[in-house]
Parts: C-alpha cells; structure tokens; sequence
C-alpha cells in the first residue's frame, strides 16, 4: 500500500488526521510515563555514590535530549517550509517551538535541582550548561521574531532563517563554549556520567524519553492543530467544521 | 557597485556625525561603568578588562544595527536595491562593510585607550586591538541577517539584541579569550586562526542570507 504524501501536506486533511492520532499518542505518553516512573522509583537502585538524588536524570536527561532534537526536527520543517513554500511545514515548526523552549528549561531547572546536593551549587559556567542556556536562548528568540511579525507568511520564512542560522551557529558554539570552558579552568566537575550504569537505571531512562517523544508528538499535533484552525478560519472546510459542531 | 555602496553609506554617515559618535560614546560610557560598579581594584580590572572591552564592543555594535536598514527602508532606497540587476547580496555586502566603517573602526581605534585606563600592559593593548579588528566585521556581517528580519517590526530594536546577541558569543569567547590567553603567556594564534575563520565563513554565508532576510522583509 502506497500512502500520498502530498495528501497530508494540505493543512485541511493533515487537521483531521492530527485529530485521529492525538489519542494514540497521548495514551502512550501516559503509559510510557507511568511505567517509567515506577521504574525511576521502585526498581532502579540507589546509585552508591550520589544517593536518592539522582533519580531526577530520569527527567533530566530525556528533557535534555529533547530539547537538542526538537531544536533540529524545528529547524528542519522551517527549512523545507521555506524552500518548498509549504504552509503546513512552517507550521509544524511553530507548534515545536514552545515544547522545546519547555524541554530546555527542564533541563536547566532539574539541572539546578541536581546540581545542589551533588556539585554544592546550583549553577556552573560548564561547557554543557551554558550550551543548553544558549539554546533556550535561540528558541526564545525564535518565538519572539514569530510573535513580533503579523503576516504569518513573512513570520513563516524569516522564524526560518533564524532557526536556519541558528542551527548552523549550534556546533559552532558548543565547542567555543567547550573550548573557553577548558581554557580557563582545569576540570573542576564533570557531568559526564559513568558509563557502567544499572540496567534498571538505564531502561528507566529509555522509557522516560519514549514518553518524552509521545508526549512532545501529541503535544506538537494539538498545538499544530490549533494554528492550522487560526490561519485557516476563513475558509470553507473550516467553516464547515463549525457548522458540523454547533 | 560595492564601492558606490560603500562611499554612499560614508558620505550618509559623514552627514550625519552625531550618530557615529553616539555609538562610539555608548563605548566608552559602558566601559567607564565597570570600575564604578565592581570597584577600582587594579589586578581584579586588569583580569576583567578584556571581557568588558568586548562585551561593551558587542552592544555598541548591535545597538546601531537599525540604522543599518531602516533609514534606506523608510525613504524608497531599499526597494530601488531590491530592484536593481546587481546581485542583492554584493549590494548587502557592501552595506555591512560600511556598518562596520563607521561602528567597528571607531571602536577598534578607542579600545587601546580604554584598555590602558584599565592598566593593560602594552602586549595585551595590541591583542586586544587586532582582535576587536578581526572580531568586530564578524559583528556587522551576522547582525545584519538580525536588522533584516527586524526590518519594519514593531520593539524591532529589543528583538535584534534577542536574535543576534546569542550567535555572538563565539566571537565574544575567542576574541576576550585572545588577550587571556596572551596575558597567561600561551599563544593567541589558535584564537586568532579561529576568529578568521568565522570572519571567513560570515563573509561567505552573512551576505546571501541577508538578502534573502531582505526580500522576506520587503514581500
């Protein structure tokens, strides 16, 4: 069996399959979530060395590659966006920047969380840290170019070539901020994690992130859902939607 | 074309003094306010004089990005460029090296004698010099992709330091970090190559991106 793309690619059909998979999506993500926190509390192991605190990396570490991915995932769909001129892919990457800015400050927050019992301070100028700082930094930036610029089409390609520009700057910027980092201080703390890791706690993580995906998916699809009925309202379907529900 | 740009902007700029020495004052205003603030110890100011000289170069460049635009957006000129056979992005070109003419040349030219207020010995007052020269066209060539996105927009001046602040911290960290690594006795060259080699590629890619900020900007 063959499946049009391009079918989908119309905000009209894309809307009402979006609709069809939110449940299947949310459901997971609640699934996932609930059996990865019973594992994060009850099965994994209390790590000899850092004790009961580091359970917070069973959110902190799946935020924190969230966070990264969706940057990607965001920058991508701007950029087919821009060089196809299809709505529904700008679209996709204005309902993925606020679950990624959320990711990212997560990842900051349970960071600091984490950071306080371990390292005795809530922050440091880490190479890691700061990088995520960063990119919380061209997400906000992101949102905000889009949010200042009425026509959405305009806000479409130039939110584009922002996310364009700043995910070329990314691997130009971790390592600046790894390389200053370095030159300034020896290691002082480390957040590298040791590799020999409880099996508990590693599956615990993996299915942590499973329900970050589902969670972020279904979360992308709603959000997708409602600009696609805002840019839309003045057409047909949409007008039909409406007098199918009242 | 490039040199009708660039001898265009100059002379507009020539017209128009103050504007030039605001940006150059903005220096030199935010640089006299760190002694006053963390205090006039001479070893802590000597240690923090390569990062405040930089980071006051990144906010008087950024700060004068609108102009960059928007004087040629409000009276026709940009859409009579949009409209000329030449390429887009030679004329955008030129535009951001005379931004850098009149913002970054000033600035690369003042920071000895900041440098020396905050007792900088003198082979720290030349790196810091040539790193500001190499540094701050990469400063130019990347705001301008942020003042042609912000072009018209309303808080268009707030939004730039948004977008553009961020994607300076490269240059921030390897142009500070040339004059550190000098005063510690290692070599800056590595920070130097690097700092090339962004002006390099911004020189490359800073352009065609602008122009296509610009005919998003201007549909």
């Amino acid at each position: 069996m063959s499946i049009n793309w391009y079918k989908y690619a119309s905000p009209a059909s894309f809307y009402f399959l979006a609709g069809k998979m939110i449940p299947y999506f949310s459901i997971a993500a609640i699934a996932l979530l609930i059996v990865g926190l019973y594992i994060g509390f009850f099965v994994a192991p209390t790590d000899f060395q850092q004790g009961e605190a580091y359970r917070i990396i069973f959110i902190h570490v799946p935020a924190a590659w969230m966070s990264m991915f969706l940057y990607v995932v965001m920058a991508f769909w701007a950029g087919v966006g821009l060089a196809f001129n299809t709505r529904l892919s700008s679209m996709m990457a204005t309902a993925i920047a606020p679950t990624g800015a959320m990711f990212t400050f997560i990842a900051l927050w349970t960071g600091a969380w984490w950071g306080k019992p371990m390292w005795g301070t809530w922050w440091v100028w880490d190479a890691r840290l700061t990088s995520e700082l960063i990119l919380f930094f061209l997400y906000i930036g992101f949102m905000s170019l889009q949010a200042a610029i009425d026509d959405p089409r305009r806000a479409d390609k130039a939110g584009a070539i922002i996310a364009l520009v700043g995910v070329v700057n990314i691997p130009i910027i971790y390592f600046s901020v790894q390389w200053w980092n370095t030159l300034h201080q020896g290691a002082s703390v480390s957040i590298a994690q040791s590799p020999k890791m409880a099996t508990a706690m590693l599956a615990g993580m993996l299915v942590m992130a499973l329900a970050a995906w589902m969670y972020s998916i279904a979360m992308i699809l709603m959000r997708a859902r409602t600009i696609i009925l805002e840019r839309e309202r003045h057409t047909a379907w949409v007008a039909e939607l409406k007098g199918m529900t009242r | 074309m490039l040199t009708w740009v660039i001898r265009r902007d100059l002379l507009l700029a020539m017209r128009r003094q103050a504007d030039v020495l605001t940006t150059l004052f903005f220096f030199i205003i935010v640089v006299s306010l760190f002694p006053l603030g963390v205090g006039p110890e001479m070893n802590t100011l000597r240690i923090m004089a390569p990062g405040i000289v930089w980071v006051a170069a990144l906010l008087a460049s950024m700060l004068s990005l609108g102009r960059m635009f928007s004087n040629d957006y409000l009276d026709g000129t940009l859409e009579q460029i949009l409209l000329s056979p030449t390429s887009l992005s030679l004329l955008v070109l030129g535009k951001m090296l005379s931004h850098w003419l009149i913002t970054g040349v000033p600035l690369v030219l003042m920071a000895p004698v900041l440098g020396i207020q905050y007792d900088l010995p003198f082979s720290a007052l030349v790196v810091l010099t040539l790193s500001l020269l190499l540094g701050t066209p990469i400063l130019s060539l990347i705001g301008a992709i942020g003042a042609a996105l912000t072009l018209g927009l309303r808080g268009g001046g707030v939004l730039v330091s948004l977008l553009v602040l961020p994607l300076y911290i490269p240059v921030l960290i390897f142009g500070a970090g040339a004059v550190e690594a000098s005063t510690a006795g290692l070599g800056f060259e590595a920070h130097f190559s690097l700092l090339g080699a962004f002006l390099l590629a911004s020189l490359v890619f800073a352009p065609w991106a602008t122009a296509a900020s610009l005919r998003i900007s201007m549909e």
